[in-house]
């Protein structure tokens, strides 16, 4: 359990002159839940996309489960079990809720060159993509159109189709925004169990859910990382209090 | 039966109707045209079956996989001159140019048509390749670049007609079969476009189809759920080419012409409004696009030369009105399911 299943080294990032990661450098524990935290404009979504494979690094180096995959591109990462959702609802938006966890759970299933038979009618993809939407309460949605659910149903949808693809590894970049407070208490009660199973990294702008869910945090702040500890120790750090909590 | 294979056995009553009406209509051209005293009304049926072939190709990619390829008329136009250069060398006696050994070229269709489509094949895969690594108005602008270098490449052989193109002295030959004879024609190019529809009908719907179409919808997504994205694409491309090969065969024997403005832009360009024209992404719209173009060109050009000015207005405002094109105005809103 001890193991990192992360690890980033030194990792940089600059847009033109702004650094948005300056040498971040930090590790996650297998089956644990790490937040990350910080204020906007931090480098938090950055992060976030050079660890899935979307943003190339400048410097720096990630390795997952044992492996480099600092050169690997982000399909391929995804595959390895590193899997990401957006701060920005992210889905195949002129499918059913039910096609879009298919489609997750085909990708899981290797390689899609068939094509002859028919993928809505295939039951080894829509049993299970029905099961996980009864998970995460959007049954009743199967068939709707995804333009046509509500914004935390979208959320709720982007957590089963990366739930689907059964990573050992979320990126999670708020996966709460937007949506209300009762939308947000199922959604920490859908990532709560899977802690053990599923290694997370979150990040989250209500501290209240970061302090109640996270094993470790780390504080990123203006692309670097201020300090990473546990949840008591950032709380009470002088330095987290000023720069970030404010008045918290 | 074939009907159900094509639009799905799910489809809506007005679909099934429409679609039945469609093919009422395509198998009793020979007929009606004999009725109406009017043959060379089964010329341009044939004609119009050949650029659905063509049109239906193009929307595998553009409407299902969102790419947007600007020079379509490069494999339309490799496949006519893989019929056109066989033929010519068969007709000369003489052997094939750029390939060892002494071979003389053929005139039998179930040789030469499925090396178009080999060939045409391979263009895609090479073209594709290339381009598929860019996107948006970068992917439109390369595959015009390279249909246009193919356009000049054939330009410059004088041993294959250069400017002039090549005359086909000889349709091509299947068994029991008389290509000269309209209506054996007109029924081989309607049979390989159902067929072509069926087959097409099928992979859009199979695993693979639906990451085509999660593609066009939300490419990054594809990605992060960890397909590459790429190899789909471009497998898609390369049987699009092929089709489109098999259309370019097709169109040689029917003008029993070849020549370089097969691969011209403006050629392409007529290709990728058939297939908005008759809409996006339903496979039966381009069919419906291709008739159209064709017959307001046949029509209007009869009138005046400036058809063209006609058609600017009508396809801004299919564009504007109506998303799914002719075949969305037919279908009405079961033409947006999926
Ligand atoms: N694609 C981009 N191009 C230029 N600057 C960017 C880009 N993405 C992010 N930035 C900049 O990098 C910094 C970090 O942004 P971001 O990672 O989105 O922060 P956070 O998610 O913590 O709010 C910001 O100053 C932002 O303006
Ligand atoms: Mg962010």
């Amino acid at each position: 359990m001890a193991d990192p299943i992360l690890e980033v080294i030194s990792l940089t990032k600059c847009f033109g002159a702004i650094a948005a990661s300056d040498g971040l450098t930090f590790s996650v524990k297998r089956g644990t839940i790490h937040g990350l935290i910080g204020p906007n404009g931090a480098g938090k979504s950055t992060a976030i996309a050079q660890l899935s494979g979307e943003l190339q690094s400048d410097t720096g180096r990630v390795r997952f489960d044992g492996q480099d995959v600092t050169r690997w591109p982000v399909d391929k990462r995804a595959r390895s079990g590193l899997q990401r959702s957006y701060q920005i609802t992210s889905l195949l938006p002129e499918f059913t809720a039910e096609d879009n966890v298919a489609m997750a759970i085909q990708s899981q299933q290797g390689h899609s060159f068939r094509f002859w038979d028919n993928a809505r009618k295939d039951h080894s993809l829509r049993i299970p993509a029905r099961k996980i939407l009864e998970r995460v309460g959007l049954s009743d949605f199967a068939d709707s159109p995804v333009m046509d659910l509500a914004h935390g149903q979208q959320r709720q949808l982007e957590l089963a189709m990366v739930l689907a693809t059964a990573p050992s590894m979320l990126l999670l970049d708020e996966p709460m925004a937007g949506m209300g407070q009762s939308e947000s208490l199922r959604m920490m009660e859908l990532l709560r169990p899977l802690k053990g199973d599923v290694t997370m990294l979150l990040v989250e702008h209500d501290m209240d859910v970061v302090f109640a869910l996270a094993d470790m945090i780390t504080v990123l702040v203006k692309g670097q990382v201020l300090i990473t500890g546990a949840p008591d120790e950032i709380k009470n750090h002088p330095e987290v209090r000023r720069a970030y909590l404010g008045d918290y | 039966m074939f009907l159900n294979k094509i639009i799905g056995a799910e489809a809506s009553l007005r679909t099934k109707i429409v679609s039945l009406v469609g093919l009422l209509i395509l198998f009793t051209v020979p007929l009606l045209a004999n009725l109406f005293d009017e043959p060379f009304l089964v010329d341009i049926a044939s004609r119009i079956l050949i650029y659905a072939l063509v049109a239906v190709s193009l929307d595998l990619i553009l409407g299902y996989g969102g790419m947007v390829s600007f020079g379509h008329g490069a494999f339309l136009g490799l496949g006519a001159y893989v019929v056109g250069i066989l033929t010519h060398h068969s007709y000369e006696g003489t052997a094939v140019a750029f390939l060892p050994g002494e071979w003389q070229g053929t005139t039998q269709a179930f040789i030469q048509w499925p090396l178009a489509m080999i060939f045409s094949g391979l263009l895609a895969l090479i073209i594709g390749a290339l381009s598929l690594r860019t996107t948006g108005v970068y992917f439109i602008m390369i595959t015009l670049a390279f249909a246009q270098m193919l356009y000049f490449f054939m330009i410059s052989i004088p041993t294959y007609g250069g400017e002039d193109g090549l005359n086909i002295w000889e349709r091509s030959e299947i068994p029991l079969l008389d290509l000269y004879d309209a209506k054996s024609f007109y029924f081989t190019c309607l049979i390989l476009l159902l067929l072509c529809l069926w087959c097409c009908s099928r992979i859009v719907k199979s695993r693979f189809g639906m990451v085509l179409r999660g593609c066009r919808q939300n490419e990054v997504r594809m990605k992060a759920l960890g397909y590459p994205v790429y190899r789909y694409k471009l497998i898609a491309f390369v049987l699009s080419g092929m089709i489109a090969g098999l259309a370019g065969a097709l169109l040689a024997n029917h003008t029993e012409f070849v020549g370089p403005g097969l691969m011209h832009w403006t050629g392409s360009g007529e290709i990728m409004i058939m297939v908005i024209l008759g809409g996006m992404g339903s496979l039966i719209g381009p069919v419906l696009g291709s008739a159209a173009l064709l017959m307001m060109e046949e029509v209007l050009a009869g009138w005046t030369e400036h058809w063209m000015i006609f058609l600017g207005p009508m396809l801004v405002l299919i564009v504007l009105f109506a998303r799914k094109g002719l075949y969305g105005l037919l279908i009405g809103k079961g033409a947006d399911n999926g």
